[in-house]
């Protein structure tokens, strides 16, 4: 007994018995068995038989799982350029000498920190249809002369859901970056200043350069959660009006649990699996360049 | 004069564009207090300023507490993101310990793998997921919740808890291991005093995302009294075609509450666990 506990690779498996039980049991066979479900035409409490693409089949030629494909792709674009842009300007600002900066630091994580579900009732209630309090802001500014319907109209919801997925994802981007900020050594901007570098030059030829790698990482995060972002439309919209902005997780949920498809739900979600792996694979070198740059020695 | 000409520019490059950040971003919140607050008929009132509250009322909260199930919410929620960061928590010391010291046969691709884990995202799995907790019989049970969790609060702990270790000097463990310690004891009497940061940082993350979880709450809970607050505030106090806009900013407020005090206390360490898992 003794020899085993003292043989590496025996406490070894020992130690990753917990977490690699509740893993492959919750994890790695849920993805097994979702790729056959994707395959089959079960429905909830029936078993399926295998039909091979049928349901990739239906669903290419589906006009709202199209719609949804163009959705997500919409959203996660343009709420990840815009997150990155305004995340970079607010890490920027906090990275600034400021007073209390760290209770402003703080105050920014907020909106990440509650839950989405419940922060995304808010945004319902701003947006309303009669009682939003931006239409009355902008009807007693003398702007507009009628209530805005944020969430009635296709493209107007589109860009209502996108600003709240903005709102929650600005605050992770930005103190993501902040970090990654502080680690630039500040010799180089004392340096650069003497070399005659303005502000802008030092920020092209300095701290992009230096903070690319965790751009990289920290937009990779970002554009994962966006692109299967599920409870901020769930909550706004339902994916309606006229499934403007159903996403294809929430499709994926209509169609598999209220609508008992669970083949055709599942074949949805693994349509997802090529785009996130695309992801997951420019993370991988935005790792593996930040190992290179660190002459390869870390992680 | 240098002074002068500066105290202006830092004002249009910094001051006010930072304010401008904070009022968006702290806007919701605002409102929600706001709402909560007003009576029904203020609410419904089109020609008052709707950024103050004349009268303050708690009738909202009260019908929230004591007319809905919502303190029952409440208790799920904290029960299961408690025993669910617990329980992966401990998987995650364990594991993160093995990959990381014992560097078994095997050991990196573990660890690589561990981190593809973290990013499977929970939308993908939850069909697949809800026919496994159903055939498990833990269908409308806080079991289905606590070890579902689990699947991404693992990875995420065990990759920030590997980092954590990392830092901690080999040299510890080698005297301890000369001196006849076991494994184990290395473990709990040497590693884990020295990780306790990085254990508090991953335990409060690892509760915050149990707390805002929401898709496998709304798929594998279907009775009222086992819903958590997130998905018991969005499916069972939206009656019909009638908000209660009052209770539901009441219920969304409270439901932010318990997260946001915890996260007031611990700021340094959650946001070093998020940056950390990031960084690594």
């Amino acid at each position: 007994m003794h020899k085993l506990l003292d043989n590496k690779n025996a406490l070894g498996l020992l130690f990753m018995l917990p977490a690699g039980a509740l893993l492959l049991v919750f994890l790695t066979y849920p993805l097994g068995l979702g790729t056959w479900l994707g395959f089959t035409d079960a429905k909830i409490g029936r078993t399926g038989e295998w039909i091979g693409l049928e349901n990739f089949q239906f669903l290419i030629g589906d006009s709202v799982a199209r719609l949804s494909l163009f959705n997500t792709l919409f959203y996660t674009i343009v709420a990840s350029v815009l997150k990155f842009v305004l995340g970079l300007w607010l890490a920027l600002l906090l990275n600034r000498s400021l007073p209390f900066k760290s209770f402003l630091r703080a105050i920014v994580l907020l909106p990440f920190i509650v839950p989405t579900a419940l922060s995304a009732i808010a945004f319902w209630w701003i947006y309303d249809s009669q009682f939003s309090v931006v239409s009355w802001t902008l009807v007693k500014m003398g702007l507009i002369d009628r209530y805005i319907d944020f969430l009635g109209d296709p493209w107007m919801a589109r860009a209502s859901v996108i600003i709240a997925n903005i709102w929650r994802g600005v605050p992770f981007v930005a103190i993501s970056l902040l970090a990654g900020l502080q680690t630039i050594p500040p010799s180089l901007y004392e340096a650069s200043s003497i070399d005659g570098a303005t502000p802008w030059q030092q920020f092209w030829n300095v701290t992009l350069p230096l903070l690319t790698p965790i751009i990289a990482v920290v937009m990779t995060f970002s554009v994962l959660f966006t692109f299967t972002d599920f409870q901020l439309i769930y909550v706004l919209t339902r994916g309606g009006p006229l499934n403007a902005t159903h996403l294809m997780a929430t499709l994926s949920f209509q169609r598999g649990i209220p609508g008992g498809a669970l083949g055709e739900g599942a074949a949805l979600a693994m349509l997802m699996v090529p785009f996130l792996l695309a992801a997951i694979l420019f993370s991988y070198f935005g790792l593996q360049r930040r190992a290179w740059q660190q002459g390869g020695s870390d992680k | 004069m240098e002074y002068l000409q500066s105290l202006p520019r830092r004002w249009v490059t910094l001051y006010i564009p930072l304010g401008a950040f904070l009022v968006v971003l702290l806007f919701p919140f605002y409102w929600m207090v706001m709402t909560s607050f007003k009576s029904n008929e203020e609410l419904a009132a089109k020609a008052a300023n709707p950024f103050w509250i004349v009268k303050p009322t708690l009738e909202h909260f009260e019908k929230l507490l004591f007319r809905t199930e919502y303190p029952q919410w409440l208790w799920n929620t904290v029960l299961i993101s408690t025993v669910a960061t617990f329980l992966s928590l401990f998987c995650a010391v364990l594991a993160a310990y093995a990959i990381e010291r014992l560097r078994f046969r095997g050991s990196r691709q573990v660890g690589l793998s561990i981190f593809f884990a973290y990013l499977v995202p929970p939308s993908i799995l939850f069909i697949p997921l809800a026919l496994i907790v159903f055939k498990l019989g833990l269908f409308d049970s806080p079991w289905a919740l606590i070890l579902t969790y689990p699947t991404f609060l693992v990875p995420f702990c065990t990759w920030l808890l590997m980092g954590y270790f990392r830092t901690i000097p080999y040299e510890l463990e080698e005297c301890a291991l000369i001196d006849g310690a076991t494994r184990w004891q290395i473990l709990v009497k040497i590693m884990l005093p020295l990780a306790v940061p990085g254990l508090i940082s991953a335990g409060i993350f690892a509760f915050t995302l149990s707390w805002n979880e929401f898709i496998y709450a709304l798929t594998f809970i279907s009775s009222s009294e086992n819903k958590t607050v997130p998905v018991g505030v969005i499916t069972e106090l939206v009656e019909g075609d009638v908000y209660h806009w009052g209770a539901l900013m009441a219920g969304a407020l409270l439901g932010s509450l318990p997260v946001a005090i915890l996260y007031s206390f611990f700021v340094e360490y959650y946001v070093s666990g998020m940056t950390g898992a990031v960084k690594e």
